[in-house]
Order: C-alpha cells, then structure tokens, then sequence
C-alpha cells in the first residue's frame, strides 16, 4: 500500500563502468522509495557511488557507464526506457539542483531565458509571455530579492547565492515530482548555506516533491533530510531515518562518518603547549599591507585587502576565516608571491618579499609551500604526480636519484603507496589530488605553508583524514602554517589563533578559544551561528531560533 | 554471482600486473609513445608514410646540391642533372626518354601474376617512366610538407605562446602581425615570392613556412591564454618555475592537441598548396618534378593516358590522409583522459538493437 505512494522507487540498482578492458561496479544492490514531501539523503564519500546512483536515474550515465535493475517513477521504469522518453522526464518530472551554479548556468544567457526555456521544452503551447510571468513567479518563490532584475541578469552579475536560487528556480519551474539536489550548498559560504535550506525546506512542502539529496556534509542532511543512505564503495550500508542514524548509527562505517564531522567546539581544551613567542621570530609577518587589483580598461582598482597584519610564529597554525570575497585568498597569495602587494611589508624568516631582487624573491618563496584549493586544477593534467611532485626538487637543482627518493619519501608522507608516482590526476580521488598536492608543497620542507582552502572541496570523511595528516605532518615538521578556509568548524579543530575577515579587513583575531568561545566581534558571532550542526535535534532548536529573530 | 566472482577476480589479478608494472618511473615520452602505438590506424598510416618515403628516396636516388638544371654529361652524351647525384635502385630516371614499351606508354603492371613489368606506371608519348617520375615528385613534395610543417608549427607555436601568456603589448604588436601575414592569400605570396626565389622544393617549402604559421598562432594563444589562468601554473610558479618552463613544460603539453592537429591540417595543406602552385607553373618548375607539376604537365593527356593522373593523384591522398591519421593517434596519445569503450557496445550494439526492433514491426 505504502509503496504505491511512493514518487520514485529503485530496487537493486546497479552501474557499472567500462575502465581498462572491464566493467567495474560503481553502485550495485541500491534500494530506496521516496514519497512526496519526504527528503532523502544519499551520504558517503566520494567515489560511493551516490551520484552515480543518482544520475542512473535520468540516464545521465557517462558513455562508459551502464545501468540494471528497476527504478519506478509513480510506476513507470526508467532503466532502459527510450531517449526520447528520458529526454521528456528529465526537467519535467525529475529536476536536478547541481553543485555549482556558476557552471550549472549558461554564461551567455540570461537566467530569464533559460528558466523561458525550460519552460518552453516542456511546454511547447506555453507564449512567452506567459513563461515570462511563470519565471518571475518562480523568482519570486526563491525568495530572490528583486524578481525582474534577476530575470535580466547573466549569472556573472547574480553572487553565489542568487545564482544557486535562480538554479533552483529553473529546477522546480516543471513543478518536478522528484528533485535531486546534488551538493545543493557546497560552494555557499555558511550564512548563504543556511538560507538556502531554508528554502529547500520551504520549497519542498509548498510543491510535495520528492526530494534526493546528495551530499557529504553532515550538518545539510540533519538540517533538511527525513530519511537516509549510507553508502560506502558502492553498496548501501545503513538505511533508516534520519534521527535513528544520527542517534543510534548500527553500522561501523556510519559510526566513522559521523565521527568524522569536525564538530564545531569539540576540539575543547586540547592543552596545546603555548608557543613561546618571545625571543622568536615570526616565519611570516605581515605590518599593514594593503593590496590592490590595478585598474583595467574600464573597471576601476579595487582594493581587496585593506592594512592586514598578521603574525605566525614557527610550528604556528593561524586559521584565517571568512566569506567568499573577504580577501582571504587573496593575502594567501600575495604571501607565497602571486600577487604583488600595494603597500605595507611583508617578511618570511625576517627577510623581506617586498621590493626585493628576483633572485631574492627565488629564494624566500623556497621556504614557503602552498597547498591550492582545488586539486583538480592545481595538478598539471598531463603530468604523472611523481613529476608534478618532482617539480620544486627539480627547479632546486636536486638530481635525478635525489628526486625519485625524495618522492617516495613524500608519497609516504602523506600515505599514498609509492606505485602512484606513474598515475595521472585524472585517475585519482580528490583527497589522494590533494594529498599530493600536500606532498608537493611540502618537498622542499618549507618554514611556512599556505594551505588555501585545501579540504574544501573533499568530503567529510576524506576531508577528516587529510586534515589529520595535516596536523600529524605540522606536528612533526613544525612549520608554521596560515590555513585559509572558510568552514569554522576546521578551523576549530586546526589552528592555534584564529583571524577572521570581513570585506577586506580583518576584523577580529585571536586565540582559537577566545574567538570561537568568546567572540566579540558582530560579524564573527554571526558567523559562528550560521554553521549548520550535524545533530538533527540541535538543528531544528536552531531553525526556530533563527526564525523568531 | 558466478560472473561476478570471476570479474572481481580477474581485477584483482589485473591490479597486482599493473602495480608490478607501476614501480619503475615513466617518463610522459613513454607514456605517449605506449599509447600512440596501441593506436592502430595511427601507426599503420605512420608505417605508410615510412614506406612511401623510403621507395621515393631510395628508387631513383637524390641530388644534392648543383642548380638542379639539366645538362649534357660530355663523356656519355647523355642527360644529366647538375649537382651530386646519389642514383638508386630502379633503373630508369626521370629525365630521360626511354622507348615506348606499351601502346601508347600504358602501365605494364600486372596484378596477377604480379609482375610490375619495364615501366609499371607506364610512359609518357616522349617514353619518359612515369614510375621515376612519380618518385621524384613525391620526393620533392615530401621535403615541402616537411619544412612547411616543421617551420610554421615552431613559429605558430612560439609566437602564440609568447602572446598568450606574456599579454599586453608584445600580445597586440605579434597579433597586430599575425593579422598583416593572415590578410595576404597564401597562394598570391606562394606564387611572387616562388618566381622570385626560384623553383626548387626547399626554397618552396620555407616560403610557404615562413607565411603558414599564422591560423596555428592564433589558436595557440586562445589555448594559452585560458590554460594561464589554472591553479597548476600557479603552483609551478610558486615552485620557482621561470616563464620559459611554465609555457613549454606546463602549458605546452596542455595545448599538445591543438597543436598537433593544426599541424598535421597543415601538412596535407601544404601538399596541396605546393600542387595547386606547381599546377599553376608558380611552384616546382620544369625542368625538376612535383606530383602537381606532372599532373599540370599532362593536363591535356587525361583522356588519352589516364594513367599519367593516376598514380601522382594516389600518392597525394595518400600521403595527405596518412598525415591526419598520425595526426590523431597523436592527439589522443597525449589526452591522457582518452577513454574507450570496448567494440560490443556502442555503435555495433546500437546497430543490433535497431535492427531486432525493426524485425519485431
């Protein structure tokens, strides 16, 4: 009877991808029914198989992939129906909320036209007209702050999250019987976050979708979800709902996750040895720098970081926090040397980076590694890692037997078998990427490292070993390291003292408790609030908190 | 489940090959030329190439240097061509008028029994060996696809590289350049600067070099100008990398794809350029050879002795299409991402399932 109800219903699904000459699971066994109104999450790591699972459903697999068993839409099968038919149900009946907005959207129209489009591919009798006055609705439902400018604009002129909205309003336009919302909030700063729950959650008992939500932040799927998956390797571990498995995890591995969220204040009173600071010299010093993005053509300077100082002391972690556009990156890389700055001083080691010669500049930045933020990126694609890691050792004038030890040693570092030294970035994870993005910032064994953003981008569980690594590697190598991110709750389990900017400045900064604790400042209070718990207890407590403000 | 069982294990089996096989380092050169040899079409057109190139030069034997001009040799009282003369294994030249074997010159070629015969593709009404011939031309036109590939890829490539990554002014005073050469058709400047220099296959191929480069440049810089801004530069630079580094040893083998395919099109271009000249008499001229120049030489022939169009005509879409084969085995060679899927599915199976559901209507 019940599952009559059901909007979707998958049983033992599986995918599998053609790679090297042989099929290989990517999910296999997958059961789960949604009904209206209900949330489900679909949580583990990544390379789980959650999102393949989850674009099986539209026949979104990639040319390799290959999808079996049954998933029933109100009764109807989806696995192996005809292109033409998925090609009806996609958007209509089954709409997708991607991770990034900025990607999801077509830069060259406008979010008026594209949600008219959307409208149109369904509905072809529907004028223009009448789609504009449905997309301004639809606007207007996303809460997005001024419907007919937003229909006009380009998604470069939306922020983050206006363009996430306007993404979420071109989803739900076809009124979807299932929506699958995959990472909804993981490129949104925390109080952006916050508010697009909110209006998941809004959105989702207005329309009775369904909804599948996809993610690995714990504190998204206790904020929003009813039930949920856990799943590991491509097998489903844990089911249940959402309050069971957070209070009573059966399996091992659910255990593990949850353990895994860096809770926000959980890391109390650790006793960290106070570094001694007097008689030190700071590995990096920063006295009032200001930097500018010179004017180009038409647009005008703007000064994205106003009279920063900052001091991190050897063996050091500073985390610095703050929005997206707060001018965190940027002092990240104005100090490894990316960008120049406009005035004030800069010092690694007490030598100076600013106004020096070239070959000075050379040698100053070998004392300093910095770890990116995305590792798809920051790792030469046609290099295999061991080069891409080679690289510094080389420019350093190592040689060749040199270099292959010292790779080795490397790849051990950061607990990745020796053998990776051949692969390329594409055939790894994110987290081993970053590992040996790691691995490369610290082959010269820097006094100071800049880790901009590095865990950012991986989930929890993966997240929580790469920063364990981190801290082990800091702990043994004692560098001093400026941890630039914008997620607290890693912050929290990471640094010593904390800074926190806003719009350029920094406006607050301390020791971890005191900022964390005993915050002082508006913006850092706001910000604390904001971070969505893994608790689904403490979360609603928090929701009716925020509402009655 | 069977099945099942027996897939994970054959992974398995597969892994542990592929970890032994991983411990010792490769070098990307390796890599690339593993790859590029798993690449059928691509090495059976590269083998092609070889071959052709091989009988065309050992043939009828090369000369090096001299005015190339025809001129009589005193002691036997024969032609000759002026310069030193490397002869090759086949006994005919390509200058000299030999006697009607065939009626009308036709080829003697025979498929079966094979036996090429005195003049396997035939003669022309003077008796000169329209196999010599051929040889030659390919020689001649072999040598100006490799200069013009050679030099205008190096030029396209470096003068868009500098202005893609290094921007502003050197980028607007190279391209303000690129846009001088693109504007003047390359088969006008072909053509004057062909007469003015003279009309042999290594004048030639420079020339159309020095003025082919410019498409390539151009799309170089777009490629350099987007791979500039990935993190990976960054980190190089962080690394100490200098500019030289970053631009031919990071984004260099980014763009490897571009390149090569532009420079493979520019190939069979250049084979074509250098035919359509000669074809126009601008190009390789009388008395020296190219698969063009024979094939505008007998224009007037293609009724009477087809086979004067034949063979010439055979080589240059050989030739041409064995350069874009190569061309795309090299691409995906460097495209590490390259995946492929096994023959069963895909197209074949398509085909099967469209026709089993034409069967059921």
């Amino acid at each position: 009877m019940e599952s009559q109800n059901a909007i979707i219903k998958a049983s033992e699904v599986s995918v599998d991808f053609w790679v090297d000459g042989s099929w290989v699971m990517a999910a296999s066994g997958v059961n789960f029914e949604v009904k209206p109104g209900e949330v489900l999450a679909i949580v583990g790591e990544s390379g789980s198989g959650k999102s393949t699972t989850a674009m099986s459903l539209l026949g979104l697999l990639p040319v390799n992939g290959r999808a079996s068993g049954s998933v029933l839409l109100q009764g109807e099968e989806l696995i192996g129906a005809s292109k033409k038919r998925l090609r009806e149900i996609r958007g209509k009946d089954i709409a997708v909320i991607f991770q990034e907005p900025m990607t999801a959207l077509n830069p060259v129209y406008t979010i008026g036209f594209q949600i008219v489009e959307a409208l149109q591919v369904h509905y072809p009798r529907m004028t223009k007209a009448q789609a504009k006055t449905r997309a301004l609705e639809l606007l207007n439902m996303v809460e997005l702050p001024d419907p007919e400018k937003a229909f006009n604009s380009y998604p470069h002129q939306l922020s983050g999250g206006q363009r996430q909205r306007a993404m979420i309003a071109q989803s739900i336009s076809c009124d979807p019987l299932l929506l699958i919302a995959d990472e909804p909030t993981t490129a949104l700063d925390v109080t952006v976050q916050a508010e697009i729950l909110d209006l998941l959650r809004n959105l989702k008992q207005r329309l009775n979708s369904a909804v599948i939500l996809i993610t690995h932040d714990m504190g998204v799927v206790a904020d929003l979800s009813d039930n949920m998956i856990v799943m590991k390797d491509g097998v489903v571990l844990e089911t249940g709902t959402t309050d069971k498995i957070f209070n009573d995890p059966s399996n091992q591995y659910t255990k593990d996750l949850l353990a895994a969220v860096p809770h926000l204040g959980a890391a109390q009173a650790q006793g960290r040895a106070a570094i001694a600071r007097e008689n030190v010299q700071p590995t990096l010093r920063l006295e009032a720098v200001d930097i500018e993005y010179p004017k180009r053509g038409k647009v005008p300077a703007f000064k994205a970081v106003q009279s920063a100082s900052l001091e991190i002391y050897p063996g050091e972690v500073l985390g610095l926090v703050g929005e997206s556009g707060s001018g965190k990156t940027t002092i990240g890389r104005v100090v490894v040397g990316l960008l120049p700055v406009k005035s004030g001083n800069i010092e690694i080691s007490g030598k100076s980076m600013v106004n020096v010669s070239k070959a000075d500049l050379m040698e100053v930045r070998r004392n300093i590694g910095i770890v990116f933020q995305d590792p798809g990126s920051s790792l030469n694609p046609r290099w295999p890692i061991g080069q891409s890691i080679a690289e510094p050792l080389l420019l350093a004038g190592q040689n060749e037997p040199g270099r292959t030890n010292r790779v080795s040693e490397l790849l051990d570092m950061v607990e990745l078998p020796k053998e990776y030294r051949n692969r390329y970035p594409h055939e790894l994870s994110g987290g081993q990427r970053q590992r040996v993005g790691i691995a490369r910032a610290l082959a010269l064994s820097p006094k100071l490292l800049v880790a901009d953003e590095p865990t950012s981008a991986l989930d929890v569980s993966v997240q929580a070993r790469v920063l364990e690594l981190l801290q082990e590697i800091q702990k043994e190598l004692q560098f001093a390291t400026l941890f630039i991110s914008h997620d607290l709750a890693v912050v929290d389990l990471l640094s010593d003292r904390i800074a926190v900017m806003q719009h350029g400045v920094i406006v607050e900064q301390g020791d971890r408790d005191q900022i964390l604790r005993n915050p002082l400042h508006e913006y850092t209070k706001k910000l604390i609030a904001a971070v969505p718990v893994p608790d689904p207890a403490e979360q609603k407590a928090r929701r009716a908190a925020r509402a009655t403000h | 489940m069977a099945r099942k069982k027996k897939d994970t294990h054959t992974m398995l089996n597969q892994e542990i090959s592929i970890e032994a096989r991983q411990t010792e380092g490769l070098s990307l050169g390796t890599i690339v030329r593993r790859r590029f040899f798993a690449h059928k079409a691509a090495l059976a057109s590269l083998i092609t190439l070889g071959l052709i190139t091989l009988i065309a030069f050992t043939s009828v034997g090369v000369v090096i240097g001299g005015s190339g001009n025809l001129v009589t040799d005193p002691e036997t009282n024969r032609l000759a061509v002026d310069g030193f003369r490397i002869p090759g294994w086949w006994q005919f030249n390509w200058y000299e008028n030999y006697d009607v074997v065939n009626n009308g010159g036709a080829p003697t070629l025979q498929l079966w029994p094979l036996d090429p015969g005195l003049h396997p593709f035939g003669q022309d009404t003077l008796g000169k060996d329209i196999f010599a011939r051929v040889m030659r031309g390919i020689q001649q036109s072999m040598t100006v696809i490799v200069l013009v590939g050679f030099l205008s890829t190096v030029l396209g490539v470096v003068i868009g590289a500098i202005s893609g990554f290094l921007r502003g002014r050197i980028d607007s005073f190279l391209m303000r350049f690129t846009d001088v050469i693109i504007i003047i058709p390359t088969l006008v400047l072909g053509a004057v600067l062909g007469r003015t220099f003279g009309g042999n296959a290594v004048s030639l191929g420079v020339l159309l070099g020095l003025i082919a480069w410019t498409g390539l440049a151009r799309l170089v810089r777009a490629e350099f100008l987007s791979l500039r801004e990935r993190e990976f530069v960054d980190a190089a630079r962080v690394a100490g990398a200098s500019n030289l580094r970053i631009i031919f040893r990071h984004i260099l083998p980014n763009s490897i794809g571009v390149v090569v395919v532009n420079a493979t099109l520019l190939m069979s271009a250049a084979i074509l350029i250098e035919t359509s000249l000669s074809y126009l008499g601008f190009g390789i001229t009388a008395p020296d050879i190219s698969l063009g120049q024979i094939i505008s030489e007998y224009n007037e022939a293609f009724k009477t002795r087809p086979w004067l169009f034949w063979y010439p005509g055979l080589f240059i879409v050989a030739i041409a299409l064995a350069i874009n084969f190569v061309g795309d085995g090299l691409r995906d060679a460097f495209d590490p991402r390259q995946r492929r899927l096994p023959r069963t599915e895909g197209a074949i199976a398509d085909i099967k399932r469209l026709l089993n559901r034409g069967g059921k209507k």
